[in-house]
């Protein structure tokens, strides 16, 4: 699997960390909604098919990354920095 | 006659074996079913069983989308095992070990069950502390368990290099003699062969396509053969959970399905007569009885539901089995292949009434499946059957996430890449 970084470009996965479902969404921190917090935990959508997850460069500029993978066939559709959409221009390529 | 045995081999040959029955049928799908099972792997295969066997319910169909054999149950690394921490496991998997030990009989199928042995390699003093800790509390349990010296080691597979000068040094291992390996294959048809004597319909390339439902409760399926009804619809579909649930409308679960990959050598003289694992990141290997070496190490980490992996494993497993057996260096790789695994969030099963009515759950097998084959139909035909979990799986329900009773073997958390 080759993943383009958006400030690396394309590298191989295994300079990549896979961190996870990127479809949960994590409560406020102060909020004490057990059910928010569980299923923020331990609940997954796990698609077949396109999927919304995290991945960090941690073997390059560690940047942590938004990519829409699919999982019947690994094909990656989108890569983009987490921090804001800014970051997929030239001039805002910075993580 | 038992269906097979030295007289019915013995009348056979006389007879130009033209007499054997296909060991199970081809049955259309009825209309309806006391219970439907969909999936027909291993562990659908022995659900189907004992409900008939243990609670004579044998107006039961089997689903299964493909063909028996293509799933998981043929596409593991044979392994059987009960060398676990926590109680609640070591108390199923003993059972489900104590399962195999009759399951030739118990099926009339030779299931080829090989009490071999299985050795962790422990390569720092602390790993082998928590080795010790382990096999304490499963001789806690009843169950067999026993520290080895470099030395033992060395003389039960003179081709593994204990030399201090290895990058990661062997300094001891836990070695469980009762455990093994069986035929995958041969477990997946003498279950198969024994629910259909018993009145089972095993419905093959039949894919469940949707549920059908009378307000919250599930009273059948849709198909690619058609509508079928029944009072009881069992899930136990492995990889493809999040994919079946979310035909019944349930979108999220505690399971991550990854892909798991496996690998088989060329045919070896006799090398290794033990499964033997890599403490040091994660590689286990045993030779089967063809002589290849058949091996396997971590899952690739990230959701797949593709049935193959990337390279970077594939470097893993290598480096790991040359580093307990140089001498393999020049050995041929013959095929590698994947499966898909469900992945729960602290690496123990669930086998469950629910999550709606009508419907049972039983998923979450993580890459150690095929070990609980026997426990896992014996203890979801129970829960089905009385509509109440056996005490082996009462510790195995989807809620205890929610309730903060995991059972997190190895302490992860919930990161299912890790377990």
């Amino acid at each position: 699997m080759l993943i383009t970084c958006p400030y690396c470009g394309p590298r191989d996965v295994i300079e990549f960390t896979y961190q996870g479902d990127g479809n949960r969404e994590r409560p406020n921190p102060a909020s004490q909604d057990l059910e928010a917090w569980n299923a923020y935990v331990y609940d997954r959508l796990n698609p077949a098919g396109d999927h919304n997850e995290i991945w960090q460069h941690s073997g390059g500029c560690r940047a942590h990354l938004r990519m829409v993978r699919n999982t019947l066939t690994h094909e990656i559709s989108s890569v983009a920095f987490v921090r804001g959409a800014a970051a997929n221009t030239k001039s805002g390529g910075k993580p | 006659m038992a269906e097979y045995s030295v007289f019915s081999l013995l009348k056979n040959a006389l007879n130009g074996n033209r007499d054997w029955k296909p060991a199970w049928r081809k049955p259309d799908p009825k209309a309806s079913y006391d219970v439907i099972v969909v999936g027909g792997g291993g562990h659908g295969l022995s659900t189907a069983y004992y409900l008939a066997k243990e609670h004579g319910i044998t107006n039961v169909a089997v689903l299964e989308r493909g063909w028996i054999g293509s799933g998981n149950v043929g596409r593991n690394t044979v392994t059987i095992r009960s060398n676990y921490l926590l109680p609640p496991n070591t108390r199923f998997y003993e059972h489900s070990m104590k399962q195999w030990e009759n399951l030739s009989h118990d099926l009339n199928y030779n299931v080829m069950f090989s009490q071999r042995g299985v050795l962790n390699l422990a390569h720092t003093p602390a790993q082998l502390d928590d080795y010790a800790r382990r096999g304490n509390s499963m001789r806690h349990q009843g169950v067999d368990a026993e520290l080895m010296t470099p030395a033992q080691i060395k003389q039960l597979m003179p081709a593994i290099d204990i030399s201090g000068n290895a990058r990661f040094p062997i300094l001891g291992g836990l070695m469980q003699r009762r455990a093994g390996t069986a035929r995958h294959d041969a477990v997946a048809w003498g279950y198969a062969r024994g629910a259909d004597r018993r009145g089972v319909d095993i419905i093959e390339n039949c894919e469940v396509t949707g549920f059908l439902r009378d307000g919250d409760r599930i009273t059948g399926v849709t198909t690619s053969r058609g509508e079928i009804r029944a009072k009881k619809v069992a899930v136990v579909v492995a990889g493809s959970t999040g994919r079946v649930m979310q035909l019944a409308g349930i979108d999220r679960l505690p399971i991550e399905s990854h892909v798991l990959q496996a690998f088989v050598t060329e045919s070896l003289k006799p090398f290794l007569d033990t499964v033997v694992t890599f403490g040091m990141g994660h590689c286990y290997i045993n030779q089967s009885d063809k002589g290849g070496l058949v091996y396997g190490g971590d899952i690739d980490g990230y959701n797949s539901y593709a049935q193959r992996g990337n390279l970077p494993i594939v470097e893993d497993v290598m480096s790991e089995m040359l580093a307990m057996f140089p001498s393999l260096g020049g050995v041929r790789l013959l095929r590698s292949w994947g499966g898909v695994c469900d992945m729960s969030m602290d690496g123990s099963p669930i086998i469950t009434k629910g999550p709606l009515p009508g419907m049972y759950l039983n998923c979450g097998w993580c890459y150690g499946g095929f070990k609980a084959t026997p426990a896992s139909g014996f203890c979801f035909a129970h829960t089905i059957a009385r509509d109440e979990p056996h005490e082996l799986n009462a510790a195995f329900t989807l809620d205890r996430f929610h309730r903060g009773i995991l059972i997190d073997e190895k302490g992860q958390g919930a990161t299912p890449r890790l377990h």
